[in-house]
């Protein structure tokens, strides 16, 4: 046995036993301790890709107890890949985040903040590589409890109510998750998912617990797609999202439930079989809420008035994406949802950043009429949001496109489900285009100032107020809206201004062009380790 | 319909009914000590389904007394394994969901989790 095999299991205890060091730490060297977690973390999942790519996936028993009572991981190329881009991804959030934590998060409270970081890249390393169905379900309860530490960290009363919502729901979906792990357990007797599914060809053939089969696997599905999002459960998903500090919002829309949806995705491979999945009726509903999630999604975002929460229905759109490309239940639509996957988590944490990088030169709101022009004030953030909009959007270059070029690619050679998914992909593609390109027109729109003042920074704004009010009477309301044009004016954001931002999005740009245009050896990969799930 | 299932495993029927209730308790109430009341029957409702699952009728709980090893004497422990497994992660996200409680409590003086909502909206912050 390679040493490199050693590694999976080493980098989930690692991130597990760094949650309670940091919680000893002072808030900077936890920030540190963190970022060479992380860091430590995807360089291993690098040599576990290279070690898997060269040979074949294996099974790594703990404890040494063999199949059906050991618990098992098991590493494949997309195991490999997943937590090694998960990890990138993660590292990108934390390092654009840093102001915004500093500013947010009470002081003193800081380390608790990495605890909850640690715990939740563990939980997602554990997802990402367990064969044990009833180890996934322990680890998807402890990424909610550190998801909602996440969101609660910034302590307001939006941030309360929309963690008791987001953990409501979640709670939900782990419940149906829990009960169909129980019922598959009834009829199958096994819960390490080679042995399950050995068993469900049995039974399969045979004829027999057909309906239970069929119940627990729709309970298993509807409860991870009410963790993950999905359109009808979408409520908690705005608020918790819009006003969790930047770093939290950036990594549950981008890992969080991006954790869960690999995760069903190793159910209907692994546990149940794809073949079972296909004849299954569960496929269609997913298809039809993720169908409906990429339109109502889209018509909230366009609705909306503040950018952060803009962005966060657009993922309500995009989950309703990878939903319906799982909907397809072909190897074609799970590739294109898993390559999704990769490309929302790219664009989403770009989009985040940029929008934080936004609000800071237009006096910290995020509103729509407080942005008009932030683009020219700061020049980094606002040419990544358009690249993120143009992403999103589906332009060519940029990862957005070769995801919906692989979903409609999936749908063409669908016997019934073709031709909803164009349509819903074309209006969808619409939908995104009106509330991204509205939102880059606006930030590249020069602020209708006083004839006279062009300047665009504070100091003239509130002069050129001032000046003018000195005219007629000065009435209270009129220095007091004098002081919030002048505010909202913004100020210049300066390149290098915050370094660790600036690195941030230009990574976040590279990725997304590496996605974009670089696309054919990663979708091998998926491909690879889709076939390796076998 | 065979209704004779149903009655034969009334225990199981039992355990998804209270699963029901304790779903739509944590799903539709409005006050917030009743849904995490919800949450533990929901929960509980999973236990008792993966208990019976375990137990076969005439067995010993899988203790070895008296030196009997055979595993017919013993009813399945692995379920029972799970029970506990799944009692650790109820209390805990019990504890969070009732420390979320009080701090709304605190600052909102009420259970009701869509006052609350709506407050919030009233203050538009």
């Amino acid at each position: 046995m390679a040493f490199v095999q050693n590694f999976p299991f080493m980098s989930i205890l690692l991130s597990l036993f760094s949650g309670p060091l940091c919680s000893v730490l002072d808030g900077k060297w936890a920030r540190r301790v963190n970022t060479a977690v992380i860091a430590v973390i995807g360089i291993m999942s690098a040599f576990v890709l290279k070690h898997v790519s060269a040979g074949q996936p294996y099974v790594y028993r703990m404890g040494h107890f063999s199949a059906p009572w050991g618990n098992e991981i098991r590493v494949g190329t997309l195991e490999a890949f997943m937590a090694c881009f998960f990890c990138a991804v993660m590292l990108l959030c934390m390092l654009g985040g840093i102001r915004e934590r500093a500013a947010q998060i009470e002081e003193g409270k800081q380390n608790l903040y990495y605890v909850m970081v640690n715990l939740l890249l563990c939980s997602l390393l554990a997802l990402i590589y367990t064969n044990d169905l009833f180890t996934a379900y322990v680890f998807v309860e402890i990424n909610t409890i550190s998801a909602c530490g996440l969101i609660m960290i910034r302590q307001t009363g939006r941030t309360f109510e929309a963690a008791t919502r987001y953990m409501i729901m979640s709670l939900l979906g782990s419940g149906l998750l829990l009960l169909g792990i129980c019922h598959l357990y009834a009829v199958t007797g096994h819960l390490l998912m080679s042995n399950i599914k050995e068993q469900v060809q049995v039974i399969t053939a045979t004829g027999q617990y057909h309906i239970s089969l069929m119940v627990a696997l729709g309970l298993m599905s509807v409860g991870l797609a009410i963790k993950s999002a999905l359109y009808p459960f979408h409520a908690w998903l705005p608020d918790a999202y819009g006003y969790s500090t930047l770093s939290s919002s950036a990594i549950l829309s981008s890992l969080v439930s991006k954790g869960y949806i690999f995760l069903l995705i190793k159910i209907f491979y692994r546990v149940v079989g794809i073949q079972a999945v296909r004849e299954s009726k569960v496929v269609n509903v997913l298809f039809v809420f993720g169908i409906a999630g990429m339109i109502m999604g889209s018509l909230s975002a366009i609705k909306e008035e503040n950018l952060k929460r803009m962005i966060a229905y657009s993922s309500v759109a995009q989950i309703g994406y990878i939903y319906m490309g799982l909907g397809l239940a072909t190897d074609a639509g799970a590739i294109a949802s898993l390559y999704h996957v990769l490309s929302h988590a790219a664009t989403k944490s770009l989009l985040f950043v940029a929008a934080a990088g936004l609000a800071q030169a237009s006096g910290g709101s995020d509103r729509y009429g407080d942005i008009t022009g932030a683009g020219f004030r700061n020049r980094l953030a606002g040419v990544a949001f358009t690249v993120g909009s143009l992403s999103m959007v589906g332009m060519p270059v940029f990862s957005g496109f070769i995801s919906k070029l692989l979903f409609a690619r999936a749908a063409v050679g669908h016997a019934h489900k073709m031709l909803p998914t164009v349509i819903a992909l074309a209006v969808s593609t619409i939908l995104n285009a009106v509330y991204f390109m509205k939102t880059v027109i606006r930030i590249y729109t020069i602020r209708p100032v006083e004839p006279g003042r062009e300047g665009e920074n504070s100091g003239s704004g509130g002069t050129g107020r001032q000046s003018t009010g000195g005219i007629g009477a000065v009435s209270a309301i009129e220095v007091a809206e004098a002081e919030i044009l002048s505010k909202e004016t913004g100020r210049t954001v300066r390149l290098l201004e915050e370094p660790a931002k600036a690195a941030a999005l230009v990574c976040f740009i590279l990725l997304n062009l590496i996605l974009g245009l670089n696309s054919d050896p990663i979708v091998r990969l998926i491909q690879g380790g889709i076939e390796m799930f076998e | 319909m065979h209704w004779e299932y149903l009655l034969n495993n009334y225990e199981e029927a039992v355990a998804m009914i209270l699963f029901g209730i304790g779903f739509s308790n944590l799903l539709l109430q409005k006050n917030l000590i009743k849904k995490i009341i919800g949450l533990n029957i929901m929960d509980t409702a999973v236990y008792l389904f993966l208990a019976l699952k375990g137990y076969i009728s005439g067995r010993k709980a899988p203790v070895v007394v008296d030196g009997v090893t055979r595993a017919e004497a013993y009813i399945n422990p692995i379920p029972s394994g799970l029970v506990l497994t799944g009692i650790v992660v109820s209390v805990s996200v019990t504890a969070l969901m009732l420390s979320l409680t009080i701090r709304l409590y605190r600052r909102y003086h009420t259970l009701d989790l869509d006052e609350i909502t709506t407050r919030l909206k009233r203050e538009g912050k």
